[in-house]
């Protein structure tokens, strides 16, 4: 077991001035689950793609299995059983699991028809590679994330990896496919498959791997066992800096005051059902729950997407009526979506025009006509206020980081003087320092008065931020947190006891 | 800013485009006489480019300009030549023309909105909405007139399209108002910033609250107005109304778009870049046909500058990514 499956050696890589990769060294043994931690742009993803031959190194080796490269060919990297499972999968989604499943071994016999016999067998047999039962007929588009990876997975194993490289694996998974994937790779480990696993989720760093490289700035900053490590020690690494996590305490409330937000009997059929809660002022409160728990359709409710059937919503103990997400909008109720790439941010377009989206109505002057350097301005200031890192807010969105396009998109809200502010997934491809200056931000906006929801996947997260946590199950609230309640153990414990 | 480059590096190729159409016929390109009958001739597609921005500006097309062109101007026809007597007097001829413009305008306002009903309210695809409303009104405007031209405009009505202002022929003069208009609609209006933020992400733009059926409602009814007034100037220009006048100007209008920097997934163009464009286009018809080269020709040549430009857009998208 201690015998060296691959290792890389002082590699550097440049792109046109800028030091991705500066004298990086990595050792993965053979069986070993080894993870490569670092926040974007850390360098992370260059180094994959130089063990998977996909960029050439200016310098340095790779040894696998005591071959030396000075640089791999990608079908090389192949045929040594190095294979990368990245972030979308690479399946072809319009076609079924059996046929993503066994159509490279098919071509690979280069026989001009197809055996559907042999695709059906070659499927199932790559599926019982990681002991998962899938209906071999279903078109990989229908299926939910954690299956397609598993698809993935298996697709890698059949082709005699010796070392597969997970990339973010767990990024849109809920608690329980994680720990599924985590038996998973255990269970590769126990036949001698090495794994790299890519995160800066350090819960899950700390629970899966046994040995840990962090990378900052394209440097290695340390290696080594996972025993050594904490997740204040981890985030000191990563970051360079100590970053706090202390718990948020809300504010007493006074007896006689209204809610910002106050919800009765609301139900959506099929979604969720007979939902009541408050959100008073300096209160941030978080909602968890699987997927398919109805949290999300609850904020879609509340921001007009989706209206509710039945229920009442109140703000500032004013009865409002949601049929759209206009009517939500005029009431001050804002949302943050999930998905920053699609639902979020006009990515091509410029900074600027990101953040005065949400104000062009109350800019506007005679005919409809803004004017633009004011709206650039109003902008600009924003900018500043959430530290959004931007030399040029003519720039387009796409070019910033991911905690800083998630600052964009607050910003937009902010800019609208909402009362109550919705953020699903808030932290979701976010730097920890990032993370942690966002999550802050929050904590101090809901001081100011505003009213803050969070709906999250992520547990520490919601315990260092919420002051009170709901737990939805099946369309309704099954649980509710508060004050020393809210701990990481407890929550966990009741999302897995769920049936 | 990047739009900018490309619009500067746009109008350098016009430039050399008149330059070079200048040298290959000497004396007779740099005439006014020329210059004045491209400024006759560029505004038909002109407006109609335009108006297919518009469209494209949102992430959709629009095939049924032409034909909402064609609807317009054979009512037109009809109320010109049919409906007002042979024996009226002048300002009754004015009224009439009046009246003539103001159903042209309606027509196409009437047609954009049902453009747009069927794509933002019913969800066709704007590519098929379109085609189908292309069809129909072209079916209309073959069973009105028989498929014969409607001819004998009132020589007022004429005047839109061959008579001068000052220097200036009124067909582009109307080009100009129209392409003022729209310069000021989409950079510095709600509606604008609006349409180009719906053609970047229709998603994001529900997301961020904005009335995306309502605005590509308008959207399609403006594509429809100008292709009426295409349609106005059109008749104008040739004295006759016509249910298939002109259908190659609809893939010419997508060309002169997209040559113009405008993108074909919506999101990104501007007035200015297509003004440049349609130029470039009529520099290189005007010139060719001095040299006696067939009209096919010409089209061919267009084909070959699209390319031309797109080949030269790639190897520069190329150098920016690798100097990166």
């Amino acid at each position: 077991m201690e015998q060296v499956f691959l290792a890389v050696e002082n590699i550097d890589k440049s792109f046109a001035g800028v030091h991705a990769l500066n004298d990086v060294s990595l050792k993965i043994k053979k069986g070993e689950i080894h993870c490569l931690a670092g926040e974007n742009g850390s360098g992370k993803s260059t180094l994959i793609k130089v063990i998977a031959g996909v960029e050439k190194p200016d310098s340095g080796q790779i040894i696998i299995d005591n071959k030396k490269y000075h640089h791999l060919h990608p079908i090389d990297a192949i045929h040594e059983g190095i294979q990368v499972i990245y972030q979308d999968f690479s399946l072809f989604p319009n076609l079924t699991v059996a046929e993503n499943l066994a159509l490279n071994s098919q071509l690979e016999m280069r026989k001009k028809l197809v055996s559907w016999k042999q695709v059906k067998e070659t499927a199932e047999k790559a599926l019982q590679l990681i002991n998962v039962d899938l209906d071999l007929n279903r078109l990989v588009e229908n299926l939910p994330v954690a299956d397609k990876q598993l698809v993935a997975i298996s697709r890698a194993l059949m082709q005699d990896a010796k070392l597969v490289i997970m990339d973010e694996p767990t990024t849109a998974l809920t608690q329980k496919e994680v720990e599924r994937l985590f038996k998973i790779i255990k269970s590769m480990q126990e036949k001698g498959i090495s794994t790299l696993f890519v995160s800066h989720k350090l819960r899950e760093v700390l629970d899966i791997s046994e040995r840990l490289t962090i990378l900052r700035n394209g440097q290695k900053v340390i290696e080594g066992n996972v025993e050594e490590f904490d997740e204040t020690k981890i985030t000191y690494y990563m970051t360079g800096r100590n970053v706090s996590s202390n718990k948020f305490i809300s504010e007493k409330k006074s007896g006689d005051e209204k809610p910002i937000l106050s919800v009765t009997n609301l139900s959506s059929d099929g979604f969720f059902d007979d939902i009541n809660f408050d959100l008073y002022k300096g209160e941030v409160l978080g909602i968890t729950g699987l997927l398919g728990s109805g949290r999300t359709e609850l904020a879609l409710a509340l921001f007009g997407y989706s209206p509710a059937d039945k229920g009442e919503i109140h703000i500032n103990g004013q009865k409002i009526h949601i049929k759209s997400i206009q009517d939500a909008m005029r009431n001050g109720i804002a949302y943050v979506p999930e998905d920053r790439l699609n639902e979020g941010l006009f990515m091509k377009q410029s900074i600027s025009r990101n953040i005065y989206v949400g104000i062009l109505d109350s800019i506007k002057k005679a005919l409809g006509l803004i004017n633009v350097s004011e709206a650039d301005s109003i902008a600009a200031s924003l900018i500043k206020d959430l530290n959004i890192n931007a030399d040029d807010p003519l720039r387009p969105v796409q070019t910033l980081s991911g905690g800083n396009q998630q600052r964009v998109v607050l910003a937009r809200w902010l800019s609208t003087k909402a009362k109550l502010i919705i953020l699903n997934g808030p932290t979701v491809g976010v730097d920890i320092g990032s993370k942690t200056d966002i999550l802050e931000k929050l904590k101090e906006l809901a001081k100011e008065g505003l009213g803050i929801m969070i709906i999250s996947d992520d547990i520490p997260e919601l315990v260092q931020t919420c002051s009170r946590i709901l737990v939805m199950h099946k369309g309704k609230i099954i649980r509710t947190l508060e004050g020393d309640e809210i701990e990481e153990k407890a929550i966990s414990n009741i999302l897995n006891n769920l049936d | 800013m990047a739009a900018d480059r490309s619009i500067l590096q746009l109008l350098l190729i016009a430039i050399v485009v008149f330059i070079i159409m200048a040298l290959l016929n000497p004396g007779k390109f740099l005439t006014l006489l020329n210059i004045e009958s491209m400024a006759y001739q560029f505004p038909e597609l002109g407006i109609i480019s335009l108006g297919m921005m518009i469209a494209m500006l949102s992430g959709g097309i629009d095939l049924s300009i032409v034909s909402i062109a064609n609807m317009a101007s054979i009512l037109m026809g009809l109320i010109l030549t049919k409906m007002m007597p042979q024996n009226a007097a002048n300002n009754q001829i004015v009224l009439f023309v009046a009246f003539a413009l103001l159903i042209s305008l309606l027509t196409g306002l009437i047609s954009g909105l049902i453009n747009g009903f069927l794509i933002a309210h019913v969800g066709i695809p704007a590519i098929l909405a379109t085609l189908g409303t292309s069809q129909i009104l072209t079916g209309i405007a073959i069973v009105i007139t028989k498929g014969y031209a409607v001819p004998g405009f009132p020589e007022i009505f004429l005047k839109i399209g061959n008579s001068k202002l000052f220097i200036f022929p009124i067909p582009f003069l109307v080009f100009l108002a129209c392409a003022i208009v729209l310069f000021f609609l989409l950079q510095k209006s709600s509606f604008g910033i609006r349409l180009y933020l719906i053609g970047t992400n229709i998603k994001a733009s529900v997301f961020s609250g904005i009335k995306v059926k309502s605005i590509l409602m308008k959207s399609y009814a403006l594509t429809g107005v100008l292709a009426s007034i295409a349609g106005i100037v059109m008749t104008a220009r040739t004295n006759s109304a016509k249910a298939d006048y002109g259908s190659s100007y609809v893939l010419q209008a997508v060309l002169v778009a997209v040559l113009g920097g405008v993108n074909p997934a919506g999101g990104f163009g501007s007035v200015i870049g297509l003004s440049i464009a349609v130029l470039s286009l009529q520099f290189l018809s005007s010139g060719f046909n001095m040299l006696r080269f067939s009209n096919f020709a010409t089209e061919f040549t267009w084909g070959m500058f699209l390319l031309l430009i797109m080949g030269i857009n790639y190897f520069q998208n190329k150098r920016i990514k690798s100097s990166k």
